[in-house]
């Protein structure tokens, strides 16, 4: 009975209720923390360490602290008057997710295996031995498993950046030009960011006019 | 340690309820909370199969981690550039109820 996994499953979807149901949106920002922390607590609980500290130093930290910011910067209150969505798009709006979860359920209640096994640390180390190198010598993913505890942030490193070794089963092309896309991309988004907040003068730029 | 199943289950929960809020609610930066979780929910399924996908030496199959690490970065990218747009929007329209952001509506 994994009770942790029911626990944290049970702390995101009542965050992600919160986040739909409250009218505040300074209290809706506040519960989808309580579901990132609760979704980074599972990926915790996958042996994924690096991807759930990921989650919560980059969603629960950067992104909701930006959503926190624009919501006071923008000074929005819950409306006095809440004005509530037509009920043709409430109903549209809960059958559709409804009709999805039912279809899931049903597909997953069909799908054999995929039950948990641990992972083979000590057993998994011999394919990280390197037989040019020294016995004492050997990488910081081998000595890890040894140890039986999962490198999990090596290996990572390991599939991201490639390994152009002689040891065939660690040979990895990686991912070099993805991330290099990833980083122009970032630096449009900077870029973009700071065009779209600039307040342009009436006539004197002579771009569209916001 | 709970099976696969039941982690695709919350997965597609999670994506179900953000799905939802994108349709019903009509505050613009609630949609794009929303969209966050949506994503996540995604996240956490290649996790799930990355986890129980073990390669030939038993290990998780990382390249699955490394999609959820691209899929952060942009996601931390369209939050920021979704945000100036939003502020943009409100600068010109002086609401963020997506009711009353009926100009490009056909």
């Amino acid at each position: 009975m994994p009770v942790f996994f029911y626990a944290f499953a049970a702390v995101s979807v009542i965050g992600a209720i919160a986040l739909v149901c409250f009218r505040n949106p300074v209290s809706s920002a506040i519960s989808m923390v309580g579901s990132f922390v609760g979704l980074a607590a599972l990926f915790i609980g996958l042996n994924a360490y690096f991807v759930g500290i990921i989650q919560i130093l980059v969603y629960a930290g950067a992104i909701m602290v930006l959503f926190l910011f624009i919501i006071m910067l923008l000074d929005l209150k819950a409306p006095s008057a809440f004005k509530r969505s037509s009920p043709l798009i409430l109903v549209g709006g809960l059958i559709i997710p409804f009709s999805f979860v039912i279809q899931l359920s049903t597909v997953l209640s069909e799908v054999r295996g995929g039950d948990p096994k641990a992972l083979p640390l000590q057993d998994a180390a011999e394919s990280f031995y390197d037989h040019e190198r020294d016995p004492d010598n050997q990488s910081e993913i081998y000595n890890s498993l040894q140890k039986k505890s999962l490198p999990d942030v090596n290996l990572i490193g390991l599939t991201l950046f490639g390994h152009k070794g002689d040891n065939a089963s660690i040979r990895t092309p990686g991912y070099n030009f993805p991330l290099q896309i990833i980083g122009v991309l970032l630096l449009v988004a900077t870029v973009g960011v700071v065009a779209l907040s600039l307040k342009r003068k009436q006539s004197k730029s002579g771009g569209p006019e916001s | 340690m709970a099976s696969l199943q039941e982690y695709l289950f919350i997965s597609g929960l999670l994506f179900a309820i953000g799905l939802a809020g994108v349709l019903i609610r009509r505050n613009i930066i609630v949609i794009f909370m929303c969209l966050e979780l949506m994503l996540s929910a995604a996240n956490l399924t290649l996790v799930a199969f990355s986890r129980f996908n073990t390669g030939e030496n038993g290990l998780p199959d990382y390249n699955g981690q490394v999609l959820v690490f691209f899929i952060i970065t942009v996601a931390a990218a369209e939050v920021a550039v979704g945000l100036a747009i939003i502020v943009a929007l409100y600068r010109a329209r002086q609401t963020v109820d997506v009711k009353e952001l009926t100009s490009m509506r056909g």
